[in-house]
């Protein structure tokens, strides 16, 4: 008997670790042979832990499963009351186009063998017969762009590293993902750590860079731990080396490292403080020398790029947004999860007809793509296309693509000033805008929330000064939850001085 | 309190197991932390000699991270996620009882030792929510029941 257990943290965060121990004491008192493995998530967080048995037909899936449940799965299938069928038929799965998270789930996670079987490496072979400037070329072709959030061209990046000149360059994979509301880099790094590592090590051919590193935040436990086994069973075949070998670095909760520049002094070993541009990272990144510094997903989209050609992945698309996109599907939603698909959905489909709506039942308010320095979308604005100039055509941003639901009983003027202050919490502390501007943007929005009507253009100016003056997006976007908020729902902000006394 | 020596020497283990990283500022703190549940001060003078930088900078590096302590935490650490995606399930509401059940704030600890409570942002637990960690485990859905499992 063949079971498949998720470690995903989602997973563990459920119970998932329990489910274990109860599966392996169940075959014993019935004296069956199981093999557990455990596996990635499918990303479909709302049937978590989902245990997967291996049947004749394919995998069957059963969720969310409790400890009560345990003992059904060694009787008829069928009348299983958490049975969910073969994983691969949910219109969920069905509904995807997976091609950076295709193993995810799937397969052992530290089985080299079982990532070769299902496509791995094939990427890597590819880029081992091709020039620098042929890799280069087929990542710029493919028109991936950054899925850290800023969507600068991936290709166009890795061409100014590899035509540097320096003797040691490095591939800097930012696995800081601090964003709320978004958990892919996790969930790969969980379910298919070797994809990433192949990602860089291509990244290290094309742009002759034979070292890097991951810096992956503190939060992250279980990634982390997947991630260092994953690295030494690459390193124990043959697959890092001498030609191109990493480390894993691990943050210590400070969300600006998720900035390159503040990234690269974190991981020389200084205060996380953002270094003014120019000179750009590529040129003069980690200790001063060239640097790439890639999102996971941008990194782990590469191989598939590789392996199937640049034309396969450009095919996806929408616009100058080729390819698919990770959406992660969070807050208050009824079938919340990571669901990969070609770019162009509408921002209405993918929280009304993927996403189902709320949890609560309520009607949507809102929603913030693209973590908490994203802009605030209401029902209005749902018929626009997940792209990266749709959303910024209606001032928002996609970031990494996670989408907080909130449903008709949140405040927004108090979602505006925990922006603010999260603002003022995480701020390096580097240039003044986003340091004392924060602290000065939780002060007005107080004003407002005591009924004072006149700090609205106060409000307005200093996310104008926060906009355009800070030396990073953390003071430079924090405006777009607050301003969103504010226009699209004057109503929270306008607060009679007697309600609010 | 830490015998003077002891310190020294397994401060001394640990940056020299860290020789020859690159920047290995960050993993040498983590390993300390690790090792004695913070970062205790009289470890800096021997860091900061052994890489070369001022006192200054490494305190400085101490202090601009969350993660690293100054002083013990309580026997439990406790973290509850506050970021948008588990603030818009609740998050807020089940923090504000916590902290009344234990009789705390933010950052501090219960009086008698037992229990730190820390803000955390981000578990990437964004669509099971509200999201907190317990001695390093992961919890979702997490309401305020999870008092219970400090309780000791």
């Amino acid at each position: 008997m063949k079971i498949y257990v998720p470690l995903d943290s989602v997973a563990v965060a459920l119970g998932a670790d329990l489910l274990v121990s109860a599966l392996q004491a169940e075959a014993f008192r019935r004296g069956v042979d199981v093999e557990i493995i455990r596996n990635g998530s499918r990303g479909m967080v709302w049937l978590e832990p989902l245990v997967e048995l291996v049947s004749a037909s394919g995998r069957l899936g059963f969720g969310p499963l409790g400890l009560a449940d345990v003992p059904g799965l060694f009787g008829d299938l069928e009348a299983h009351p958490k049975a969910l069928g073969l994983v691969e038929d949910l219109p969920w799965m069905k509904g995807q186009t997976r091609l950076t998270f295709a193993r995810v789930g799937v397969i052992d996670p530290l089985s080299l063998d079982d990532y070769r079987a299902n496509g791995g490496l094939a990427g890597l072979d590819r880029a081992k017969a091709m020039t620098k400037a042929q890799i280069v070329t087929e990542v710029t072709e493919s028109g991936l762009r950054g899925r850290g959030g800023a969507g600068f061209p991936t290709g166009i990046k890795w061409k100014t590293v590899s035509e540097a000149a320096g003797d040691q360059k490095y591939i800097v994979c930012n696995a800081d993902e601090g964003d709320s509301a978004t958990f892919a880099d996790r969930m790969l790094m969980e379910g298919d750590p070797f994809c990433l590592i192949e990602g860089m090590a291509i990244a290290g051919l094309a742009c002759g860079a034979t070292k890097g590193y991951v810096y992956l935040r503190s939060e992250y436990p279980v990634a982390i731990c997947v991630m260092n086994d994953a690295v030494r069973i690459a390193r124990d075949a043959g697959v890092l080396g001498a030609a191109f070998d990493m480390e894993i670095r691990v943050g210590a909760g400070a969300y600006v490292c998720g900035e390159e520049t503040s990234l690269l002094n974190s991981l020389e070993g200084k205060r996380g403080v953002v270094r003014a541009k120019p000179p750009l990272p590529a040129l003069q990144g980690f200790m001063g020398r060239p640097t790439v510094v890639n999102n996971v997903i941008s990194l782990a989209s590469v191989p598939v790029i590789m392996a199937k050609g640049a034309a396969h992945y450009k095919d996806f698309g929408l616009g100058r947004s080729r390819g698919t996109i990770p959406l992660q599907i969070a807050g208050n939603v009824r079938f919340g999860g990571l669901y990969e698909c070609a770019f162009g959905l509408t921002l209405g489909q993918i929280v009304n007809e993927i996403g189902g709506g709320t949890a609560s039942g309520r009607p949507v308010k809102a929603v913030q793509v693209g973590g908490p320095l994203g802009a605030w979308f209401p029902p209005s604005l749902f018929d626009t296309p997940f792209g990266y100039e749709e959303f910024a055509g209606k001032d928002g941003l996609i970031g990494h693509g996670g989408l907080t639901i909130a449903d008709d009983s949140t405040d927004m003027l108090a979602m505006a000033r925990f922006a603010m202050e999260f603002c003022a919490i995480e701020s390096c502390g580097k240039c003044t805008p986003c340091r004392i501007g924060a602290v000065r943007g939780v002060e007005t929005l107080d004003r407002l929330a005591r009924g004072d009507a006149s700090a609205i253009p106060i409000l307005t100016d200093l996310c104008n000064t926060m906009k355009l003056g800070s030396l990073c997006a953390l003071g430079g976007f924090t405006p777009y939850p607050v301003m969103s908020a504010l226009t699209h729902f004057p109503d929270d902000f306008a607060r009679s001085k007697e309600a609010a006394e | 309190m830490l015998d003077s020596n002891t310190l020294s020497d397994q401060v001394a283990e640990i940056v020299e197991a860290h020789r020859g990283l690159e920047g290995p500022l960050l993993p040498i703190l983590h390993a300390v932390q690790a090792a004695f549940g913070y970062v205790p001060q009289g470890a800096i003078p021997q860091i900061a000699a052994a890489l070369n930088l001022s006192k200054a900078e490494v305190h400085g590096v101490i202090s601009f991270y969350h993660d690293f302590r100054e002083a013990p935490a309580g026997r439990h650490v406790l973290k509850l996620c506050r970021a948008e995606a588990c603030q818009a399930v609740g998050a807020d509401a089940v923090a504000g009882k916590i902290k009344a059940a234990l009789g705390i704030d933010w950052h501090e600890t219960t009086p008698d030792g037992r229990v730190t409570l820390e803000p955390v942002f981000c578990l990437g637990l964004c669509a099971c929510g509200p999201a907190a960690m317990v001695d390093g485990r992961l919890v979702g859905r997490c309401d305020e029941t999870i008092v219970a499992e400090v309780a000791k």
